[in-house]
């Protein structure tokens, strides 16, 4: 009975029986691959399932909100508009948009940086024999560079005193050069538009196409939005506005309501006679479906969860069934309840884990083949470290929860009994 | 010197259904240190039991059992494991080795549930291996081994925490006679080597190898000699020589072998805890 005894510290104790159960919890799952691999199916399932939802939403995201940025979050337009109520005493030109409100908006509303009115008319453009029969001419303010972000490649920019003077002058795209046979540089040229003489004083690049703007490029020209009103007066009009930044949608469209609502004398409780479109509105509209997409994604993973759990809890039964013997001698040789339950519940957690590790694995797989689908607006679908995080967390918790019965099982065992079992 | 058993007046009462079965009915037995006690009986006669309860694997109804001067009787589960882990070890009939575990892993084993010998319980369990002469086979699966060596395998284990007491519950009986022997050679020389050695098993053979005999028959120990002095197993050497012509235990005859005719002599009801 001789033999030195090192009496180890409780913490050394600890740390060594932490080790040991997980080596002897590896040991087994890897001793059952097949059959564990079988059962924590559901856990594979349901991660996989719930983190290529999570990923592919994200690039979704990433891609509508790319989208939204080319098309401006900062940007706002307002048009006028007969409320259904008043459709017997009011007509469309009653409600259009004046310069008057214009100025009296960028007058007045501190959280709009940029206004431009814009109209719109169908007209025939030529440049000798080359005409095109129904062009999209637009009029607008010099500030129309700013808002929509398409400052010229050639030539000069339109002027306040283009406006103020009402000039023939026209921007085109470079559609329209193509369409019209333009010089590369028409920039000094003159066009005929609806018969009058325009100069050609600048080049715009052909708009970028977009999720809104659909895929084709048409031929634009772009003149002073007096100089249209002055062919035209009543086309339609509208605004385009810029706000300060995307930040301060509600307070831009408070703003311009209030700002409307009193100059047209709208009684309170009567309807707006204009309507309002804030890009950021649709984004966080966009975000809300995201959510909902979301969270019956995450209904659809509980349940796969729990059945992958309660399939974990069924192993676990058997495993301890099984081992039976074994515990009845690890019980005899000294092992204390709490000690066997923790093998067990962390042998759970294991299986748990290492079908969520596979899940995730496949799901990463399916995510990197998404992003390499052409014409499909996934290519920025990535794995986001939370949602790893989430379901390892999520899967450990379900061996936990699932595991604990049998566990708790295998610990009040009577050892007797257990070494008694056939 | 502290006795490393001391048992008075322990009973253990079972409740099996509306019944109650009185499976130890006041036992006595007090075991020195280095003895080698044999305990035998038929099934029912209450020696499971009395195992069980030596084994600290069960707890007696009433009665006091120390064990190496240590009161056991009203410890908890927790302390009880912690007494089973350091001061008892045990042998089982069917060697109870982990099967996908190495020799030297089946022998470390209780040494994960020990606070003692954190760092060296790979250079004990190789020792223990020593003692039992299966150095060569450290790395060997329980399958791989024979069953004497498997039940080597389990003494070692059984020795590796040095106990002050080792309980085997029927060593040999899933053993042929020759590693019966083995075994046997094997305990004879842990006990000239000091260790306390108590047996429980129904085979003379065996219990001839012990210094002492403690026979129990319905919960109550019926003899306890010397084993020299043992009248029931001084009538099984003279029977055995007379049909073999030669004294058993030299480990070349063909000895009865387990479930022969010759048994322990009280057959009571069958009454199982």
């Amino acid at each position: 009975m001789s033999g030195v005894r090192i009496i180890g510290s409780p913490v050394v104790a600890l740390v060594r029986l932490a080790v040991q159960t997980v080596v002897l919890a590896v040991g087994q799952v890897w001793a059952n691959k097949i059959r564990g691999i079988l059962t924590a199916l559901g856990i594979i399932i349901g991660v996989f399932a719930v983190i290529t939802v999570i990923s592919g939403l994200g690039g979704m995201r990433s891609f509508v909100l790319g989208e939204f940025e080319k098309f401006g979050a900062r940007k706002m337009w307002v048009w006028g508009d007969v409320p259904d109520e008043k459709r017997a005493v009011l007509d469309w030109s009653d409600v259009r948009m004046s310069t008057f409100e214009a100025n009296l908006i960028l007058e007045r509303a501190s959280s709009i940086a940029d206004l431009t009115p814009l109209t719109s008319a169908g007209w025939e453009v030529a440049n000798g024999t080359e005409t095109l029969r129904s062009a999209s001419i637009r009029g607008a303010w010099p500030e129309w560079h700013d808002i929509e972000d398409r400052p010229t490649i050639a030539g000069r920019p339109m002027s306040r005193i283009d406006n103020e003077q009402k000039r023939q002058v026209v921007i085109v795209n470079q559609k329209a050069i193509e369409d019209l046979k333009l010089d590369v540089d028409p920039t000094g040229d003159y066009i005929l538009i609806n018969g009058r003489r325009f100069l050609v004083i600048g080049v715009v690049e052909d708009e970028q196409p977009s999720a809104f703007g659909g895929g084709e490029t048409n031929s634009e020209f772009l003149i002073p939005f007096a100089t249209h009103k002055m062919m035209n007066p009543y086309t339609g009009t509208w605004f385009a506005m810029q706000m300060v930044s995307p930040d301060v949608a509600d307070e831009a469209q408070a703003e311009v309501r209030f700002i409307l609502r009193k100059h047209r004398n709208i009684e309170p409780g009567d309807e707006d006679t204009f309507g309002m479109f804030v890009l950021q509105n649709e984004i966080e509209q966009f975000n809300q479906v995201a959510g909902v997409i979301t969270l019956i994604a995450g209904v659809v993973v509980s349940i796969s969860l729990l059945v992958g759990g309660i399939g974990i809890m069924n192993i676990m039964l058997v495993s301890v069934s099984e081992r039976t013997r074994e515990i009845g001698l690890r019980k005899a040789v000294g092992a204390r309840p709490p000690v066997v339950l923790l093998q067990f519940l962390v042998e759970a957690v294991m299986l748990c884990v290492l079908g969520g590790m596979i899940g995730l694995a496949l799901a990463y797989g399916v995510v990197a083949g998404m992003r390499h689908i052409p014409n499909f607006p996934l290519d920025q679908a990535a794995v986001p470290a939370w949602a790893v995080a989430l379901a390892i967390g999520f899967s450990a918790g379900v061996g936990v929860v699932f595991g604990m019965f049998p566990a708790i099982k295998a610990a009040a065992l009577n050892p007797i009994d257990a070494l008694r079992h056939e | 010197m502290t006795p490393v058993i001391r048992i008075s007046d322990l009973h253990k009462v079972y409740k099996v259904g509306d019944e109650r079965v009185h499976a130890l009915r006041g036992v006595d037995l007090t075991i020195g240190q280095n003895e080698f006690v044999a305990i035998m009986g038929a099934s029912g006669s209450g020696k499971s039991t009395l195992m069980n309860i030596l084994g600290c694997l069960d707890k007696p109804t009433s009665g006091r059992y120390d064990l190496n001067g240590r009161h056991t009787h009203r410890l908890g589960m927790s302390r009880l494991a912690r007494v089973r882990n350091e001061d008892i070890g045990f042998i089982f009939q069917s060697f109870e080795l982990l099967s996908r575990a190495t020799a030297l892993k089946n022998v470390m084993l209780p040494m994960l549930y020990s606070r003692q010998h954190l760092f060296s319980a790979r250079r004990r369990a190789r020792q223990a291996l020593e003692r039992v002469s299966l150095t060569d086979r450290m790395g060997h699966r329980p399958n791989q081994l024979s069953g004497g060596q498997r039940q080597r395998v389990a003494v070692a284990r059984a020795l590796v925490n040095d106990p002050a007491l080792l309980l085997a519950d029927e060593p040999t009986g899933n053993l042929d006679s020759a590693t019966t022997a083995e075994i046997i050679e094997l305990f004879e020389k842990l006990h000239e080597g000091g260790q306390t050695i108590v047996v429980v098993t129904h085979e003379e053979e065996v219990a001839g190898h012990a210094e002492r005999i403690v026979r129990l028959r319905d919960g109550q120990i019926i003899s306890d000699y010397p084993s020299a002095e043992d009248p029931i197993h001084r009538e099984w050497v003279r029977s055995v020589a007379g049909a073999f012509g030669r004294a058993p235990g030299s480990g070349e005859q063909q000895a009865p072998g387990p479930g022969d005719a010759i048994d322990a002599p009280a057959t009571t009801a069958e009454v199982r805890p």
